[in-house]
């Protein structure tokens, strides 16, 4: 131990961002829940919240930014390249299990319906036992409701986003072969399909025939595709950071795990987006009467 | 190499990179990329949370060792007669401990302190391999632990804090507990949840591109193992609860139905969820344990653990069939018998690798030059207790017999003995293993030895009532019970005072070994203890392994009775 490194792994030093990002964290979380109370709380919640978001959207750009200062000064030998793909393949299996649990609530309500109607303006739970006596399977839950024909905008949007991840792979086969121009071309469809779909996502549910919650269709049609649209901005914003990158002269036909990380994070969501548009869109819906 | 971005480092001189270079305080511990420090972080974050933790259940022993209402109305803030306001406050204590312990007492000290501490040395890392998200996960854990301790000071419905059980099911915790403490308690779970994900992917990463040269899976110590499964389960199962919580929240502040059965919804599907994710979670918190008994046990018999492939994918084992076993938790749900009795079998298929385990651990001494030293003492008491708490736990792996003993004290009894008992026993073991070579100080072993025989005293004078009650029917969760359950109240109440005390000379003993203690040396187990931390100094160098050790063909010093391997020449 001469204090000679001789290992290509990556010492950090003494770091910031780790404590203010946590702070932060805690700070929008409270803030969430002072604002879930406004009569108790008034204006304080979103003055918590905001702060927090803010530390957090601080945290994440400066993180990043240190992130990419070190690839670009070489700190990113192989074995630390390495590590990077273990950990983004890692982060994504954890994504994939947290849409797990919407499908799993999704799947419970449609193939084991509880032994009850769907009645809009029943009040009491009582009422609905009644309807259908609790030993008998009930019927699944947009019976009588209205729902978005899959095969209108939702399918439209499947096509944007299978669309978007032929772009990508444009743009990372130009990368590898040393075509930049081809590179922003792909990341500049691939960023304007991911924004278009954003929209359209945005003006089915202004339109959409019903409304957030109040039954488990809705509940698990806006949180698992509002999950989705979030997971959709996030990658955006990785294509769009990648983007900038790419006019920064950053990444080589060899090393641009930052490039890579984002088309991986970009097909997660677009296979999500896939079983969403299965499973809730074109199943979830089937028979019932379309808007 | 090792450098940020300027302006933030700005002290930073790469030729001074010494390595035993430490920043100043501040830098050291509130920004700290260093796997030991951030080790000991987490360690000193368990106690403290161990100590809120159990004063609890001195509460709760307090307020259950007589039958009606003793001092919860007095924590409540409120009169002698006002029992809603007692048994909120009972519920709010009960919500506390079981998260505190859980979530911020087993799991920091388990993971982020000794698999921070320990998993980089053993497998001969010069540190983890995101060090800067290493740190994140600490402070996300703290972050979660205020996220609590603001719930305590907030309207949960019917009183002040969460009054909803670890579990937190609906729809208690949805339209059973108005105001903001619920809230708080269940975003305590997603920032918590949010550093163990992100200390998960660390682990794994670290484990599978760092091993030294020459280090194959196969040849890496069972804690190392241990970890490997334990951030698997992690990785998989608390994105779920994430899932989870997060429909509770929803349904509490924006009207979805998920589990409210007037929009279609289910509470069952919550216990679905939860337990998917909460079968795992009682893995998560015994394997480490798993792994440093492992360790310590062949230490202290001067011998290769028995059947080292066979205790590596015990666990591996474990871990998988943990993932379908959930339903165990739900038997009195209204569960159809075939979906009980496939959770029966599932659940009972679990004894085997955790027999193997044992039996291993007891072939291990077999023959061995046993050395009764604290850790070994931990150990022995760990297997004991733990095979107790296992045997209990086929018990209630009966759907059937589950029907009658669901919710009551013998699922206390039997969950105290593999965490309270298991875990926690695992715990001090390891801490008494490696404390000298974290702080560079010997221990008092009359002290350590003494905690043994009064925490071993304790905990069984507490628990092993408890199964009693149970099988009387003194159901869970309650504050007050019928007079005829008194006298084992008694003596469950005065084991927590023995145990209590126990941790008098705990806190006694790392007192005289930080000030009195003598240095250990390299290695002060003796030749049984043939892991890599131990070719260190302790404490080792801020930063070890610049140079990486490289692991020889020949040195299978797991198993040295494996075929050819011959033995390691001195």
């Amino acid at each position: 131990m001469g204090g000679q490194v001789n290992h290509d792994y990556h010492i950090l030093e003494p770091d910031i961002w780790p404590l203010i990002g946590s702070l932060s964290a805690l700070t929008f979380t409270s803030g969430m829940v002072l604002n879930f109370y406004p009569d108790q709380f008034g204006v304080v919640g979103p003055v918590v919240m905001w702060a927090g978001l803010a530390g957090l959207l601080a945290t994440f750009f400066f993180w990043f930014r240190n992130i990419v200062i070190e690839a670009q000064r070489g700190d990113h030998t192989p074995i630390v390249q390495l590590h990077m793909r273990y950990g983004m393949i890692l982060f994504i299996a954890s994504e994939v299990m947290f849409f797990v649990g919407w499908f799993w609530a999704f799947f419970d309500f449609s193939l084991f319906p509880a032994p009850l109607e769907y009645l809009a303006d029943s009040d009491t739970t009582e009422n609905l036992f009644i309807t259908q006596g609790d030993t008998s399977l009930g019927e699944r839950v947009p019976n009588g409701m209205e729902v978005l024909d899959a095969f209108q905008l939702p399918l439209l949007n499947t096509i944007i986003l299978l669309c978007s991840g032929t772009t990508v792979t444009w743009a990372h086969h130009a990368l590898i072969h040393g075509d930049r121009t081809g590179l922003k071309q792909g990341l500049w469809a691939t960023i304007a399909l991911g924004v278009i779909f954003s929209f359209i996502q945005a003006y089915e549910y202004s339109v959409a025939p019903f409304g957030f919650g109040g039954n488990t269709f809705s509940s698990a049609f806006y949180m698992a595709t509002g999950f989705h649209g979030f997971h959709v901005l996030i990658g955006t914003i990785f294509l769009a950071v990648c983007l900038f990158r790419a006019y920064q002269g950053h990444f080589t036909p060899r090393q641009h795990f930052g490039f890579e990380a984002a088309a991986w994070y970009w097909h997660f969501v677009d296979v999500v987006w896939l079983f969403l548009f299965v499973a809730i869109y074109v199943w979830g819906g089937w028979g019932a009467p379309v808007h | 190499m090792a450098t940020t971005a300027e302006g933030f480092q700005a002290h930073h001189d790469d030729h001074a990179h010494g390595a035993d270079h430490k920043p100043g305080f501040f830098a050291r511990w509130f920004m700290s990329t260093n796997h030991k420090d951030i080790g000991s972080l987490y360690l000193i974050f368990a106690i403290i949370a161990g100590i809120v933790g159990g004063a609890i259940s001195g509460i709760m022993r307090a307020e259950l060792a007589a039958p009606g209402i003793q001092y919860l109305w007095w924590w409540a803030g409120s009169s002698p007669d006002d029992l809603a306001a007692a048994g909120h406050m009972w519920n709010v204590f009960i919500t506390a401990h079981g998260l505190i312990m859980v979530f911020f007492m087993v799991m920091p000290a388990m993971i982020g302190g000794f698999g921070n501490w320990f998993v980089p040395l053993m497998i001969g890392a010069p540190d983890m391999a995101f060090p800067r998200m290493n740190n994140v996960s600490f402070w996300l854990t703290v972050a979660g632990f205020f996220s609590l301790l603001f719930s305590m000071f907030v309207p949960g419905g019917g009183g002040m804090g969460a009054g909803v059980g670890w579990t937190v099911y609906a729809p208690l915790s949805t339209t059973g507990a108005p105001g903001p403490a619920v809230d708080f308690a269940i975003f305590s779970l997603h920032l918590a949840g949010a550093g163990s994900i992100l200390g998960a992917t660390n682990f794994i990463t670290t484990i599978f591109n760092m091993r030294a040269p020459g280090m194959t899976l196969h040849k890496m110590p069972l804690f190392v193992w241990s970890v490997l499964v334990t951030a698997f389960l992690l990785l998989l199962a608390l994105p779920v609860l994430a899932a989870a919580i997060t429909m509770l929240l929803t349904d509490r502040n924006f009207g979805t139905t998920f589990f409210d059965p007037a929009g279609g919804g289910d509470p069952v599907l919550y216990q679905h969820l939860f337990w998917f994710f909460g079968h795992p979670e009682v893995y998560i918190m015994i394997l480490p344990g798993f792994g440093m008994i492992s360790q310590i046990v062949a230490t202290f018999s001067r011998k290769p653990v028995f059947g080292y492939l066979g205790m590596a994918y015990a666990m591996v084992a474990i871990g998988v069939v943990g993932f379908i076993v959930w339903a165990h938790h739900m038997y009195t749900v209204g569960l159809d018998v075939n979906t009980k009795m496939y959770f029966t079998a599932a659940t009972m298929v679990i004894a085997v690798p955790t027999g193997v385990k044992i039996f291993s651990w007891i072939a291990t001494m077999w023959g061995g030059s046993l050395e009764f030293k604290s850790p070994m003492v931990w150990s022995l008491g760990f297997i004991f207790l733990f095979t107790v708490g296992g045997v209990t736990g086929v018990v209630l792996a009966n759907g059937g017999i589950d029907d009658n003993l669901h919710d009551t004290y013998y699922v206390v009894a039997h969950f105290h003995y593999v965490l309270s008992m298991g875990a926690v026993f695992s715990m001090f073991a390891g801490f008494y293993y490696w404390f000298p070579k974290m702080s560079g100080r010997m221990h008092s072993e009359l002290l350590s030895h003494i905690h043994f025989w009064l925490f071993f005293i304790g905990v069984n004078v507490v628990f092993f009532p408890q199964h009693f009650l149970g099988m009387q029917g003194m159901p869970r969760r309650y504050p007050d019970y019928a007079e005829a359950f008194t006298f084992w109240h008694e003596i469950s109440t005065l084991g927590y005072w023995i145990t209590a005390a126990s941790l008098i000379p705990f806190f006694v003993n790392i007192g005289y070994a930080l000030f009195a203690g003598r240095q250990p040396g390299n290695n002060p187990w003796g030749e049984g203890a043939t892991t890599l931390e131990w070719t260190l100094s302790s404490p080792p160098p801020f930063h070890q392994f610049e140079t990486l050790p490289v692991i020889e063909d020949h040195h299978d010093y797991h198993d040295h009775s494996s075929g050819a391997a011959p033995q390691p020449a001195e």
